[in-house]
């Protein structure tokens, strides 16, 4: 029972969080600056994402196999190689480093 | 439209592989976390929200109760509500109508459909979910299935999936040069915040060097 409450908050709380923007600011212009201010956003929101999810562990900060694994998939995909192919290099690079240490 | 939308399937094709290697990984956390295979799968179908289900889960596999649980799902996401605040103008139709067509943000899909100049392309925004929502539940229903044989998803370094997709969706942005000092500014923001915040909201909170736009 306890996981279908989880199942259930989770997904509503989702809902109302993916839903208030639109509902609340949706249907009309906004000022350029603020638009100036969207534009912006997702670089930002991304940056903090790789950050965080290579980075963090919870609320603690640590370097591990899967920093080096990120670090040469990014390298393929600076390199422009494929999401695919850069996914496969961190997954195996990780792996690889873990099956070594 | 038609045109839009099927751009949105072709280009949500790559990131629909990548959300069924993640998918599956969440799959195995929720069975071991004591989740039935037919809980973890209703989870995937109906939150769709990786980051979420996974914390949530972890809340639940260390004794924590619901209310947190559902706390800690609900910080993750907390991205969505800028990311739907900075979409909102480009979708049309009354309230519940847009509320609706908000719930299709997922992060590829909102990076794909930005057209860079604050405005969304919102039937590619549509589009490239549908492939990403088909191999968020498959590879969920991998995961829940295969749990007990894969044991420590770890082990296989699916833990660099999700980093190494975000960072292919920055890629794209920081083509533009403009971008490259305020997504360094963000990155620089949620590192310093991770050991005072719980998790999800140093990203939120990255979100204010967005507010550098208000000078142009």
């Amino acid at each position: 029972m306890t996981i279908w409450l989880l199942i259930a908050g989770t997904a509503v709380l989702t809902v109302l969080i993916k839903a208030a923007g639109p509902v609340v600011l949706g249907g009309r212009e906004l000022p350029a600056r603020v638009m100036g201010v969207i534009a912006l956003t997702p670089p930002v929101l991304l940056a903090a994402l790789v950050v965080t999810s290579a980075l963090a562990d919870g609320q603690r900060l640590q370097v591990d196999a899967s920093t080096a694994g990120v670090a040469v998939g990014g390298l393929l995909l600076w390199r422009r190689r494929s999401l695919v192919l850069a996914v496969v290099a961190a997954v195996v690079v990780t792996a690889s480093l873990r099956a070594l240490g | 439209m038609d045109e839009a939308f099927r751009r949105g399937l072709r280009l949500g094709l790559p990131f629909s592989l990548v959300a069924f290697l993640l998918s599956l990984s969440f799959g195995v956390l929720a069975v071991q976390a004591g989740f039935s295979p037919l809980q973890a799968i209703v989870m995937s179908a109906v939150v769709h929200a990786g980051s979420a289900q996974v914390a949530a889960v972890a809340i639940i596999a260390g004794g924590g109760g619901v209310v947190p649980g559902i706390a800690a799902g609900g910080l993750m996401n907390a991205r969505f509500l800028a990311m739907g605040i900075a979409l909102a103008p480009s979708l049309p139709g009354g309230p519940l109508s847009r509320g609706l067509q908000g719930q299709t943000v997922v992060d590829p899909s909102w990076v794909l459909a930005n057209r860079g100049d604050g405005t969304f392309d919102r039937w590619q925004l549509f589009g490239s979910t549908v492939p990403q929502y088909v191999g968020w539940v498959s590879g969920t229903v991998v995961g829940a299935f295969a749990g007990d044989v894969v044991g420590d998803t770890d082990r296989f370094g699916l833990d660099a999936v999700f980093p190494t997709f975000f960072l292919a969706l920055l890629l794209v942005e920081l083509r533009d040069p403009r971008t490259r000092r305020v997504a360094l500014a963000g990155a620089v923001i949620a590192l310093a915040l991770v050991p005072f915040a719980p998790p999800g909201i140093p990203i939120l909170v990255a979100g204010i060097a967005a507010l550098v736009g208000l000078r142009r």
